[in-house]
């Protein structure tokens, strides 16, 4: 194809996108996210958006190889104060939208795989049928 | 060939197998110097597991009954392990085991999981370092970075490890499980992270022949010391070399 | 003297379409399996390794014994192999990539491959041998553009010699997967990485012989007798070489009390897996070939192409028997906790585990096949790596006089 007719495509190409990026962004609304229980998260919320990751990321490390279960930062803490409750007023699960790491994730398109091996709600006095041996 | 013999090949062999010796050995070393020595007893929850404490375990076979299971209902009570009607795929962290001698016809029963030893192999095979061995002696699956390769099921001698063939949910929020990730009894170490006693322990205790004991091997005032010390015990497949930490009195 | 092949016949398309359809089936059957659960496979805590393993290290052996002909030409100077170089590298590349897609497919947490590939435990074989089957990729690719840029010929030597080291120990880490595996009956042994070894060089060289000749007949290139029956008679000294370490890893065993258990499931009483053993592996695949390749060849030379491609075929079908009763026949003897006990349980203690291939790991297991397949074919189309001619009167005619017998 010769320079000009590649010029020209790639032009409509990005003008395409960025229409489409704009229209996209007026659509998706900001999240609602759910106000975690008590006074105050562990950091402050500034903090905590910025660096759960990080935290997240260096203390699953303490606590399985070295032991240290410093409750501040224990991620148990972390899902019984940001439980979101049903309809039913049980805490939902990870496969319910309204979960609180659900509402930012979503929108951020960010996956996260943590719940595929976590609790994702504090511990349900209602559970599966155990196995008898 | 000329005087001066240089194969370049040669050459980047050598190099490259020093270099891969040099790697081999660097994560040993750094290991080696970051083992703390702290001390023992009740420890906090903020602080690291040592390696002054050997967690293991006791257990009298003698004491334990061949139709008896509160150890295995109580592991699988506490750690949330549902039963999903597929024996084959099930996990399984505790069984009890139905051994009977051929030549004489003596059957006794006893409970097996995790042998938490001290050279274990599914630690040496795991690619990643995912199957590694606490301070304190507690051998554990970091399911953050197991890719779910089945190399430690194939490893251990003992059949302890189970690979988590479904998708799961509402975990136990202490004992946390994945499908595609492998697993195995933990020793409760979230129990005994805080000062309590594994789950089949206290049930065996509470409700059972009272054959199981838990203790610090490394603390010569320990229950378990004493009594091993006292008594004879044996490990399953001592031959191994391997260390086990738990131990059988009358197998 | 080298050429892309032309790929545009019916023939050409028809293959890449079925192999393609074979590779979307595969892919398919593995996000099944990750979406599910292996709970949707054959495969259980007792037979943690199943068909996608079988294939998946059947692929990984014959590729690195695929390479071989080219390290003779190169490293070892026989210059009958020198025009089959090129297409040697292609094959290694295009079966190792297959096995490993395999492998990675049939993960528990396939999503985690960039874990796997950047943080190690160098006490694992396991960890060792990703470096060593990401390298061979790396060291097979300059390989093969030492072979095929005119001006680093001279350097294809040396690139060969790295190559064949590197596949030596890359066959004697996969051998000592099994081979360091104490609590395994079945593979407690150093014999695995020889065995592994000599396996390699058979597989990988019946792999080769089938694509050359399947290549020339696609492209209309001649393929002289002499070369097919060169080919054919090392390939007889490989799998000949495949029963000797097959009989002295059984004897010895055989030897020892411990092991009477194991070695009378395999060679007697173990079912699918001794009539694999026998009937496959040692008749199919040992010993008909061995007769076929080492039979004085005909006046009428024409049918020499059939009987080492059937040959191939049979030493390949042998090996998939032979992998198959290696991995599955050896998870399917139980542990031996209590020597010299009878015992059970509810996880299976004490008995044969029961195992049968499930349909999505078997097409898991071809699409590496296809996977390898695609990049052989569109490597051919792409580069250079089919030489035009290997016509008997191309030849070298030294080769000419000592090769025709």
């Amino acid at each position: 194809m010769s320079f000009r007719r590649y010029a020209i495509a790639m032009g409509a190409v990005t003008l395409a996108s960025l229409v489409g990026l704009t229209a996209a962004t007026g659509e998706v609304p900001y999240p609602d996210i759910p106000k975690g229980q008590g006074e105050a998260c562990v950091e402050d919320t500034d903090f905590m958006r910025r660096n759960h990751m990080s935290l997240l990321m260096h203390q699953r490390d303490d606590t399985m190889r070295k032991g240290i279960r410093s409750e501040q930062h224990s991620l148990k803490e972390c899902l019984d104060c940001h439980a979101v409750p049903g309809s039913d007023s049980i805490p939902v699960t990870v496969e319910d939208p309204q979960h609180f790491c659900r509402s930012c994730h979503d929108y951020a398109a960010v996956k996260i795989d943590c719940f595929q091996c976590h609790a994702s709600r504090p511990e349900q006095e209602v559970v599966a049928e155990v196995r008898e041996e | 060939m000329t005087a001066k013999n240089f194969d370049p090949a040669r050459r980047s062999f050598l190099g490259s197998a020093a270099a891969a010796t040099g790697i081999a050995l660097a994560p040993g070393i750094f290991l080696y110097g970051v083992g703390a020595t702290t001390q023992v007893a009740a420890r906090g929850l903020d602080e690291a597991a040592s390696s002054a404490v050997r967690w293991g375990m006791l257990i009298d076979l003698n004491r334990c009954d061949s139709g008896c299971n509160e150890c295995v209902t109580a592991c699988n009570k506490e750690n949330g392990l549902q039963g999903h009607g597929r024996p084959e795929t099930d996990a399984q962290w505790i069984r009890k085991v139905e051994v009977r001698d051929p030549g004489n016809g003596h059957s006794q029963s006893l409970p097996v999981m995790c042998q938490h030893c001290e050279d274990p192999p599914c630690v040496d095979v795991c690619p990643t370092g995912a199957s590694f061995k606490r301070p304190d002696g507690i051998v554990l699956v970091d399911k953050h970075t197991c890719i779910g390769c089945r190399y430690c099921i194939s490893a251990c001698p003992y059949k302890a490890r189970s690979f988590v063939h479904e998708a799961l949910q509402d975990q136990k929020p202490h004992a946390p499980r994945g499908k595609g990730t492998v697993e195995s009894c933990t020793m409760c170490v979230h129990r005994i992270d805080d000062d309590r006693q594994p789950a089949c322990v206290e049930a065996c205790g509470d409700t059972g022949g009272g054959a199981m004991l838990f203790g610090d091997l490394n603390d010569p005032d320990s229950e378990i010391s004493k009594r091993v010390a006292t008594y004879a015990t044996q490990q399953i497949r001592a031959d191994l070399g391997l260390k086990p930490g738990v131990r059988y009195r009358g197998l | 003297m080298y050429s892309e092949i032309e790929g545009r016949s019916t023939q050409f398309r028809a293959l890449a379409v079925v192999l393609g359809l074979v590779i979307l089936a595969g892919l398919s059957a593995a996000m099944y399996m990750e979406h599910y659960g292996h709970y949707v496979t054959g495969m259980s805590n007792q037979i943690v390794w199943g068909t996608p393993h079988v294939f998946a290290i059947f692929l990984i052996v014959a590729a690195s014994g695929a390479l071989n002909v080219a390290s003779i030409g190169t490293v070892f100077g026989k210059t009958m192999y020198k025009p089959l170089g090129r297409l040697s590298g292609l094959l290694a590349l295009a079966l190792l990539i297959g096995g490993l897609a395999v492998l990675v497919l049939d993960l528990g947490r396939p999503d985690r491959l960039i874990v796997a590939m950047t943080t190690y435990n160098f006490k694992s074989i396991f960890a060792w041998n990703i470096y060593l089957y990401v390298g061979f990729i790396a060291v097979v690719v300059v390989y093969l553009w030492m072979q095929m840029e005119r001006r680093m010929n001279r350097y294809a030597k040396a690139a060969g010699m790295v190559a064949f080291l590197w596949r030596l120990i890359l066959t004697t880490g996969t051998g000592s997967i099994f081979g360091f595996l104490v609590a395994r009956e079945a593979y407690d042994s150093a014999i695995m990485a020889p065995l592994f070894i000599a396996m390699s060089f058979s597989f990988g060289l019946a792999a080769y012989i089938l694509v050359l000749l399947a290549a020339c007949r696609g492209s209309g290139r001649e393929l002289g007798d002499i070369v097919v029956q060169r080919l054919g008679r090392l390939l007889g000294v490989f799998a000949a070489v495949v029963l000797y370490f097959t009989v002295v890893q059984h004897l010895t065993n055989l030897y020892a009390a411990e092991h009477i258990g194991v070695e009378r499931f395999i060679l007697l009483d173990g079912g699918v897996y001794t009539m694999l053993f026998w009937g496959v592996q040692v008749l199919i695949g040992g010993l008909l070939p061995l007769a076929l390749l080492f039979r004085t060849p005909p006046p009428d030379s024409t049918s020499t192409g059939r009987r080492v491609a059937l040959a191939s075929t049979l030493i390949i079908v042998g090996g998939f028997a032979q992998i198959y009763v290696i991995v599955i026949g050896g998870q399917a003897w139980p542990l031996n906790l209590f020597p010299g006990m009878e015992v059970s349980s509810s996880f299976y203690d004490g008995v044969v585990a029961s195992y049968a291939p499930s349909l999505p790991e078997i097409g898991l297991g071809l699409s590496g096949i296809a996977i390898a397949g695609v990049i052989v074919l569109f490597g051919l189309k792409l580069l250079r790596f089919l030489p035009a001619t290997l016509a008997n009167s191309s030849l070298d005619p030294q080769l000419t006089h000592e090769g025709s017998n």
